[in-house]
């Protein structure tokens, strides 16, 4: 019989994992965001670096400070905290007051995140409750936009509106005119070259972030596609002026919060739910809720609202919407 | 080559199977000293036979069966009873044993050779499978004479012998079916005498084309019996997946295979089945893979029943230095092992030595962050991430709603949850506290 007296170590089956981890899915997701990033940069200059550092330094410090006060396990190296920063960055105007990141972070993670018990209990997005709070709290600060010029140091730069604001302020024919025709107001709106969020004017930069998830495994199509599918109905159908169908989809699809929202914000597992086919409906929600706001609302842009309202659905969709199971036995068969 | 047959979902773990499955087996030594514990099946131990300082044969009886679920077990050796007592198994449990200590002789009892095995009864056959000790070689071990006696009211069509060996790294199977395909073959035609079914199949993961070819030309000239190759996915070789992937039927939540019809059957049962109504030979020795980084010389060895596992690891050099994790079964499903002085048993497929480069803690773990990677692989259509956060917060009786008991503990969730969460603990400490 053995002689050595090896320790070997007991515990539950199964013994090999796979290599994901929270911490890993969670720096992925804030490496998908760079290119986003580097277009704000490159549109709004050493602001977009101020503001969305500022949300994220103050992010990460909230939960760190909250933890330690409680004598909790300190969780900020899983990269969750810096992407409730980078996220609610990308989502301000470029020209804040310093204090507008700096509440905005705490209302994220201490008020949203923390007192609901940390990641995994946050009922809604981080992010956004952060910035939901900040735009009702200061509307005039929250909604006054830039023009993009990268020289742009920041008092002293023109306002203008955010594309969605022109088009719901003076119809799609001015609005194209500002542009000049249709082919440069998509091309402006893919590049990002728009007023807006920091993070939110670049569509293709988005969707290369959106490309390296999808490639990852992270996301999948159910929310984004079902989500952007839905607005794209919705402002076919009734976003024209001229009547029923007359409406033009891509500009609705390229404008706005829509490309970070579909793909970086509603998809956050937390506050999504779990089971595929609920995603569909969730997605369908957040698109129908989107152009609701946007055709109807007093607000020109919709998306935010819409995550936030069907983050409340989320648990409700998980408990309705139950996984095909293995060998379901009929319901006449069940015995009552 | 057709589709390969499949079920939904499933996982994708690293298969390992090359350490071992070039290693023919081979026969390991005469141990020294075997322990034979009397529970090595599901249902009732056996009954005790004999006493300390009794003279025993290989292949003499020790333990008789105490009831329709249950199993006789026999001596591998032949020797001196000179212990009877409480031992520690692979499973964690203690066990009665019965401790022989080799006269080194070898002797055997008679054996009964049945040349013309195929004229037996279904009734002959039956008896000679229980008596020879034959439970399920899978790791489950539920006799097998039991299965082969479904009630009238279940008739069954079809039998499937499950090679698909999905554990990782295990290589048991594997090696019977290239060694031995004729062995396997005769075993199932001889447990469709005993059904009266006409139609059989073995079911292979596309991973062993050696095995496939073997079986294929054994069964070249039998038009009732298919050979199908089966998607290399965790885990092909449950037995309600296997159903699935081959016939295309779901057994019931709550049901077992005889609900639709279906028997399965392990390969080294088919092997068992055969060597036992062929020869009169019982149940006291099987092919045990001893794998893994942490182990000198991986090998598919033929072990005889009640052998240490310490006395196996010997035989293939040892653990290497960073060995840290020993395991009886496969990594997906076996029991990690705090003694090396355990003995194999007819359940024990593997003995996998695990070191810390492949190691993973797992006694830290985070919040349930609802990824949704769990509910993608239940092979099952559970909702794991919600069963996982009932059972943590005490929820057993809303985890049944949750049809917690349709968990058959497979470690998929598990493998890939993100946030390492100890999901089979959770299903098991769930399934403890409330009834199915």
């Amino acid at each position: 019989m053995s002689t050595e007296a090896k320790k070997l170590v007991v515990s539950v089956s199964p013994h090999v994992r796979d290599e994901e981890s929270i911490a890993k899915i969670m720096w992925t997701v804030n490496l998908a965001l760079l290119p986003a990033f580097i277009m704000s940069v490159y549109y709004f200059g050493p602001r977009a670096v101020y503001v969305t550092g500022l949300c994220i330094l103050s992010a990460v410090l909230s939960e760190h400070i909250f933890q330690k006060s409680l004598k909790k396990k300190i969780t900020t190296s899983d990269g969750s905290a810096f992407l409730t920063g980078l996220l609610l960055g990308m989502n301000l105007p470029p020209n804040v007051p310093f204090y507008i990141p700096i509440i905005g972070s705490f209302v994220a993670i201490v008020i949203t995140k923390m007192l609901f018990g940390g990641l995994g209990y946050n009922i809604f997005n981080p992010a956004l409750i952060g910035r939901a709070f900040l735009l009702l709290t200061w509307p005039k600060l929250m909604t006054r936009w830039h023009e993009p010029t990268a020289q742009f140091l920041g008092l002293d730069a023109k306002t203008t509106a955010t594309p969605l604001g022109l088009l719901k302020e003076e119809g799609l024919t001015k609005f194209i005119e500002h542009f000049g025709d249709k082919a440069s107001l998509y091309k402006s709106l893919l590049i990002g070259s728009t007023a807006g969020s920091l993070g939110e004017t670049s569509a293709i930069a988005l969707l290369i972030g959106a490309a390296l998830l999808f490639y990852k495994k992270y996301i999948t199509w159910h929310i984004p596609f079902s989500f952007l599918a839905s607005v794209a109905v919705i402002a076919w159908i009734f976003g024209g002026k001229e009547g029923l169908f007359t409406g033009d989809p891509i500009i609705h699809l390229l404008s706005g919060g829509l490309m970070l929202g579909a793909f970086f914000m509603a998809t956050d597992y937390v506050t999504c739910p779990t089971i595929r086919k609920g995603q569909i409906i969730f997605g369908i929600g957040c698109g129908a809720i989107t152009m609701l706001i946007r055709l109807k609302g007093g607000f020109p842009e919709g998306v935010m609202f819409a995550i936030l309202l069907m983050n409340c659905f989320a648990p409700l969709i998980d408990r309705n919407v139950v996984p095909k199971q293995f060998g379901a036995i009929k319901k006449k068969e069940v015995k009552k | 080559m057709s589709k390969v047959a499949t079920f939904e979902r499933g996982i994708h773990p690293k298969y390992n199977k090359e350490l071992s499955s070039g290693e023919s087996i081979t026969p390991a030594k005469l141990p020294q000293r075997i322990v034979i514990p009397l529970s090595q099946h599901i249902g009732a131990p056996a009954k005790l036979e004999v006493k300390i300082g009794d003279e025993v044969k290989k292949g003499q009886i020790i333990g008789s069966p105490s009831g329709f679920v249950s199993s006789p077990v026999h001596s591998s050796i032949s020797g001196k009873v000179i212990a009877i007592a409480d031992f520690p198994t692979a499973a964690g449990r203690l066990v009665n044993s019965v401790v022989i200590e080799s006269d080194g002789k070898d002797e055997t009892i008679a054996f009964k050779e049945t040349p013309g095995y195929m004229n037996l009864t279904a009734d002959e056959i039956k008896a000679m499978i229980k008596d020879a000790g034959i439970v399920g070689m899978g790791g489950a071990a539920f006799p097998t004479n039991v299965k082969l006696s479904p009630p009238k009211e279940k008739p069954i069509d079809t039998v499937i012998i499950n090679g698909a060996e999905c554990e990782p790294y295990l290589t048991a199977d594997h090696r019977l079916m290239v060694e031995r395909p004729k062995e396997v073959l005769e075993g199932l035609k001889i447990i469709m005498k005993a059904l009266g079914v006409k139609e059989g199949h073995i079911g292979i993961e596309e991973n062993k084309p050696d095995a496939i070819e073997a079986m294929r030309s054994a069964a070249s000239g039998d038009s009732n019996i298919k050979v199908h190759a089966l998607e290399i996915k965790y885990p092909q070789g449950a037995e309600k997946m296997l159903i699935k992937a081959i016939t295309n039927r779901e057994v019931p939540s709550k049901g077992l295979p005889m609900d639709v019809s279906v028997v399965v059957q392990n390969i080294g049962t088919a092997f068992a089945v055969y060597e036992a109504v062929r020869f009169g030979k019982p149940l006291i020795e099987r092919v045990v893979t001893v794998t893994g980084k942490g182990i000198r010389e991986p090998k598919n060895m033929m072990v005889r029943v009640g052998t240490l596992v310490s006395d196996v690891v010997e035989q293939c050099g040892g653990l290497v230095d960073g060995a840290i994790k020993v395991i009886s079964g496969g990594p997906m499903m076996g029991f990690a092992q705090w003694t090396l002085d355990v003995p194999v048993t007819k359940g024990t497929s593997g003995i996998l030595v695990l070191t810390e480069n492949e190691y993973v803690a797992s006694d830290e773990y985070f919040s349930c962050i609802r990824c949704g990677r769990c509910v993608d692989v239940c092979p099952m259509g559970l909702n794991p991430s919600m069963l996982s956060i009932l059972a943590e917060k005490g929820f057993y009786e809303e985890a049944k709603e949750y049809n917690l008991f349709d968990c058959f503990e497979c470690g998929s969730c598990a493998y890939v949850c993100p946030a390492k969460r100890p999901m089979v603990q959770f299903m098991r400490l769930a399934k403890s506290q409330v009834k199915p």
